[in-house]
């Protein structure tokens, strides 16, 4: 069994060491007063150094990234994670940086946040952005509440409706709820796109808006983009353009030229910075001229004089994060850029969408697929041709076996037992082809030896766990001794 | 699936058994199977009254989480606090544990539910 | 072909022939062409390694060299040391190049640090529960405002005015689109008197979020402070600096039921403001009201222990427009580094931390003192923040830049009031340096 920090603790180790201080003698005259001094102690381990060291790199070694394998989740966009990024955000004249000094002293993050402001702006086609919003999800809050504070500033403060179509991300509808607007799902068609004679029947005077993902995320382009954004505009409302599948679009089409009025993207996807184990992330919003004034801020200026200012938008619904967002995180989507430019951006996603052509093309002899089309830079399955009594699940189980990540399941809702692929522009031929022979090997394992998708995984560092006691007993902290909670 | 006679049934799946003035409430052996292992139940207060059709509970499961629907307006004047720290029995005994005991109801509103032979027969229609 | 991708044009071909098409263009053409782009993106072109190291190396040194100045600077982002193997294990790829652990048989390195994470903060906040982090301090305490008036159902938060401006920011463009109220309570000398808050609480308040030590590095009195918003069927919510939490009362011993802050100062540097990490904590009783991902301990088929995310069915991919929150990707690194942080320091280490912040501050505080054109503003117990008056704070400011000095946040530009910090990078010696400059600038 894997150890946990507090079982590895031992009274009286430690792990830093502190200098003299010079202060000892002046300290011994203060007291902190009965009322304000902590009475328990709080628990913490206490390890040597090394042993921290060991501890840590144990349990990386349980873990799987991009670096490890193919990594094809669907909609995540696990592209590889230029290691130059790293040596950059590091540097300490910007990571030792203090967001209260003075503008005068931090021009270089100025430069830097004025000049990707612009690279972002270019990318999507929006004449306004903002890098303070911290990831995808909270970009959707952010660009909702845009949309709110602008319809009520036209006087429209009966559009409470956001159209949403059902193979959303269920961030959608939850950042509708928390801008304090109602979700409307509109359906699918049998060719996966938006249903428009279903949209035409939930339009109406109290549409707010529309949020889309384009690509949606069944990884097909909404071919009647430009219809539909025309019909929203035609009763006032707004059109939001979820980022979170960008990598399909770089350079090839925009969200301004779709008709989109408000995008966020998602750097940790589409820009190449890591996704840590679940963040941190980075979600600029970009808007339209007529949205600029509402963005959330401070933004960066740049004057005459190559002085760069932080500037407050005329009618801006505030600021959505401390200070200017993650700076760490949106440094080294520009170092991306730079690394990349404009040219590679665009093949970038040309091969991504290659990638997830070609093993649409050699899954389609295993695997059931339910939309036809040319896909863009993901596609789905809905599982196995001949499924038996195996799941999804057991099959992305068992490719953690063949020790390479499963893609994305179950998700869209509306596609049964869905498998959702994303190969990303960084994998080559030879990988793309030893994944798809995996999965052909398991579509032929399910047939004639099941046993072997049921007890998937056998070879990871723990077997399939018990969701459902933790859940109705919910351990959430080290139960220290065996106390109870 | 199980179905009992002589309880009033709803399209979202809740059951009603009325004994006297006082109704108890709970979900269908068809729920618990649609939702699996169920592994908490947010109950009601009580004393709290709800209009029909409001959301008076909620019970999750691993995957999903279902509003709970009162068929009928009434007032909650009790409900089953075993659930809290046993909510694996609705699926166990769906129709021995009921979620809350209600008052205060209009016997009309009863005849807009279904019977058990409806209710078999509009599960059947939903397969 | 460019260096992170792999394609070779041969490979290309036998790709688009498999495909079934010509030419990758017409891997497009389902996009209308009044949609598509017509000409290319108005962006530069790449660049090698060695020239872009050479521009951002050029681009940092448009910062202040931040080696060779003298800061006091804090306010909700500060500057502590960092032991040296919390960047070096926060590299290791496995850690980095991975996605939220939704395969747990294969994310057991990150779902145990979450837990670990959770253990400290339960440990440090005296709740609970704790989940696995937000954006930052004020986007935490903005959905515990959303969770408080989730549980209660009531549509007031309280909030005193001497909450840190940043929070208050966020703090009121959240509740402001839920059409939620917020109600500011008046400070004395630097703190609220909680006779004067038992006048805001009324029947609509859902919380009262307070911060302590708060903006002014002043501690907050909350001696019977939770057992007046329990009678009211309210909730307290108590934002702190976990730093001071080895050295003062927790959330948890002022009766607290939510707890929130910021992370950053758990070995984290200060990134110009992010990413850092939110952390949050509650009572056992507004678990499942809890927005956010947790992580469990369990149990595999063969007893083996391990970890998942768990209580699933409050977040938004189950819940949508129900779900406690829309939140989904958090700061599981920040998480990483400050578990790596606590757990190389121990308690002693964060108490020998704690302890040198404060005792600097009370040090610098009781030498500006005596200072002729120096206030200090108020008679507060605090811990590693204090304010004081000066006749012209943008004087000093630009007077001590000469000195390679930024002695604090000028909060107030018309009462002319100065933030300062310190914390344990802080010698003595940098202490009577500011001193002796602060003497004579104001001289």
């Amino acid at each position: 069994m894997q150890k946990n920090i507090y079982e590895i603790s031992k009274e009286g180790r430690r792990g830093y060491y502190f200098d003299t201080y010079d202060l000892e003698d002046y300290s011994k005259s203060f007291d902190i007063p009965d009322k304000f001094r902590r009475e328990e102690a709080p628990r913490l381990p206490e390890v040597s150094e090394n042993y921290v060291v060991r501890h840590f790199t144990k349990l990386s070694n349980r873990n799987y990234g991009v670096d490890t394998g193919m990594y094809p989740l669907g909609s995540c966009t696990m592209k590889y994670n230029p290691k130059i990024n790293e040596v950059v955000a590091a540097m300490p004249n910007f990571s030792h940086t203090h967001p209260s000094w003075r503008e005068k002293h931090v021009q270089g993050n100025m430069k830097i946040i004025n000049e990707l402001q612009g690279m972002l702006s270019e990318l999507t086609g929006m004449p306004g952005i903002s890098l303070q919003p911290a990831a995808g999800s909270h970009g959707e809050l952010t660009g909702l509440m845009i949309m709110k504070q602008y319809l009520i500033d036209q006087g429209d403060v009966h559009k409470k409706n956001i159209i949403i179509p059902d193979s959303a991300h269920g961030t959608n509808p939850a950042s509708v709820a928390m801008a304090g607007f109602i979700a409307k799902e509109v359906k699918s068609n049998a060719e996966g796109t938006i249903d428009m004679d279903a949209l035409s029947q939930l339009i109406d005077e109290n549409t707010a808006g529309l949020m889309l993902t384009n690509p949606n995320t069944l990884g097909l382009f909404e071919k009647d983009i430009l219809e539909i954004t025309k019909r929203i505009h035609d009763v006032g409302g707004l059109v939001y353009c979820d980022g979170a599948n960008m990598n399909a679009n770089m350079g090839i089409t925009r969200p301004l030229e779709m008709g989109f009025d408000i995008v966020h993207l998602n750097l940790h996807k589409t820009l190449s910075t890591p996704h840590g184990g679940g963040g941190p992330g980075s979600g600029p919003v970009g808007v339209v001229s007529s949205l600029k004034d509402y963005l959330p801020g401070p933004i960066v200026k740049a004057s005459d004089e190559d002085f760069y200012t932080f500037e407050m938008p005329a009618k801006s619904i505030g600021h959505v994060k401390n200070y200017f967002g993650n700076f760490g995180v949106y440094l080294r989507a520009y170092v991306y850029f730079l690394t990349m430019g404009g040219e590679g951006l665009k093949l970038a996603s040309q091969l991504a969408v290659l990638n997830a052509n070609y093993m649409k093309a050699c899954l389609k002899e295993a695997y059931k697929v339910p939309y036809k089309a040319l896909c863009k830079h993901e596609f789905v399955l809905a599982g196995l041709k001949e499924p038996g009594d195996v799941s999804t699940l057991d099959v992305a189980k068992r490719l953690i076996d063949y020790k390479v990540h499963p893609p994305t399941i179950y998700f869209p809702l509306i596609v049964e037992q869905c498998l959702m692929i994303e190969p990303t522009e960084s994998e080559s031929l030879e990988t793309l082809d030893d994944y798809i022979n995996i999965l052909l090997k398991i579509a032929k394992e399910a047939k004639e030896q099941p046993e072997l998708l049921h007890n998937a995984p056998t070879t990871a560092s723990v077997r399939r766990l018990d969701e459902v006691s933790v859940a109705r007993n919910p351990v959430l902290s080290y139960r220290f001794n065996g106390e109870e909670q | 699936m199980k179905i009992v006679k002589g309880l009033y049934y709803s399209k979202d799946h809740e059951w009603i058994k009325i004994e006297g003035d006082r109704g108890f409430i709970g979900i269908t052996d068809y729920a618990q199977e649609a939702m699996g292992d169920i592994v908490f139940i947010e109950l009601p207060d009580v004393d709290e009254s709800f209009a029909a059709e409001d959301n008076f509970a909620v019970v999750e499961s691993v995957k999903a989480a279902a509003d709970i629907y009162l068929p009928i307006g009434a007032t909650v004047i009790e409900v089953n606090s075993k659930l809290e720290d046993e909510p694996e029995l609705l699926n166990k005994a769906p129709f021995d544990e009921y979620i809350a005991i209600i008052e205060g109801f209009e016997t009309d509103e009863l005849e807009t539910l279904m019977d058990a032979d409806a209710y078999e027969a509009y599960c059947n229609s939903l397969e | 072909m460019h260096p992170y991708l792999p394609h070779t044009q041969a490979d290309i071909d036998h790709m688009l022939q498999k495909i079934g098409v010509e030419s990758i263009e017409d891997l497009f053409t389902d996009i209308d062409a009044k949609a598509l782009l017509k000409s290319p993106m108005r962006l530069p072109k790449a660049e090698s390694e060695g020239r872009v190291i050479r521009k951002l190396t050029k681009l940092g040194e448009s910062n202040i060299d931040t080696a060779n100045w003298l800061s006091f600077v804090g306010g909700g982002i500060y500057e502590h040391l960092i032991p040296t193997i919390v960047p070096h294990l926060i590299s290791r790829s496995e850690f980095y190049t991975a996605y939220t652990p939704y395969q747990p048989e294969i994310s057991q390195g990150t779902l145990q640090a979450i837990f670990e994470y959770q253990t400290m903060i339960c440990e440090l906040t005296g709740l609970q529960v704790a989940n696995a982090s937000h954006y930052d301090g004020s986007t935490a305490l903005a959905e515990a405002a959303f969770m408080a008036c989730g549980a209660t159902r009531r549509d007031t938060i309280l909030i005193p005015d001497t909450l840190s401006p940043e929070s208050k920011n966020v703090l009121r463009t959240y509740l402001k689109y839920k059409d939620l109220n917020l109600v500011e309570v008046p400070s004395k000398d630097g703190v609220v008197d909680s006779d004067i808050l038992k006048d805001y609480i009324h029947d609509d308040v859902a919380a009262y979020l307070v911060a302590t030590p708060n903006y002014y590095g002043n501690l907050e009195d909350l001696t019977g402070v939770s057992e007046q918003l329990h009678a009211n069927k309210s909730l307290l919510v108590i934002m702190s600096n976990p730093m001071s939490l080895s050295l003062f009362k927790s959330p948890g011993e002022w009766g607290a039921d939510i707890a929130v802050g910021d992370g950053q100062v758990f070995g984290n540097p200060m990134n110009f403001g992010g990413p850092t990490l939110g952390y949050m904590a509650c009572t056992e009783k507004l678990m499942r009201k809890m927005p956010g991902r947790i992580v469990g301990e369990t149990l595999d088929l063969d007893g083996k222990r391990g970890y998942v995310l768990t209580l699933q069915a409050r977040e938004q991919h189950i819940r949508r427009e129900k779900a406690t929150s829309n939140i989904t990707s958090n700061e599981a690194l920040n998480v990483l580094a400050a578990t790596i942080y606590l757990s190389t320091m121990g308690l002693a280490g964060i108490y020998e931390v704690a302890r040198r912040s404060h005792i600097n501050a009370c040090y610098l505080r009781d030498h500006l003192k005596g200072i002729k054109g120096i206030k200090i503003m108020h008679n507060q117990q605090i811990f590693n923040e204090f304010v004081i008056q000066v006749k012209d704070s943008e004087e000093v400011m630009k007077s001590l830049e000469l000195f390679q000095i930024i002695p604090g946040i000028i909060i107030d530009h018309e009462q002319n009031l100065l933030l300062i910090t310190t914390t344990e990078v802080h010698e003595k010696e940098d202490l009577d340096t500011l001193v002796v400059a602060m003497k004579e600038v104001l001289a």
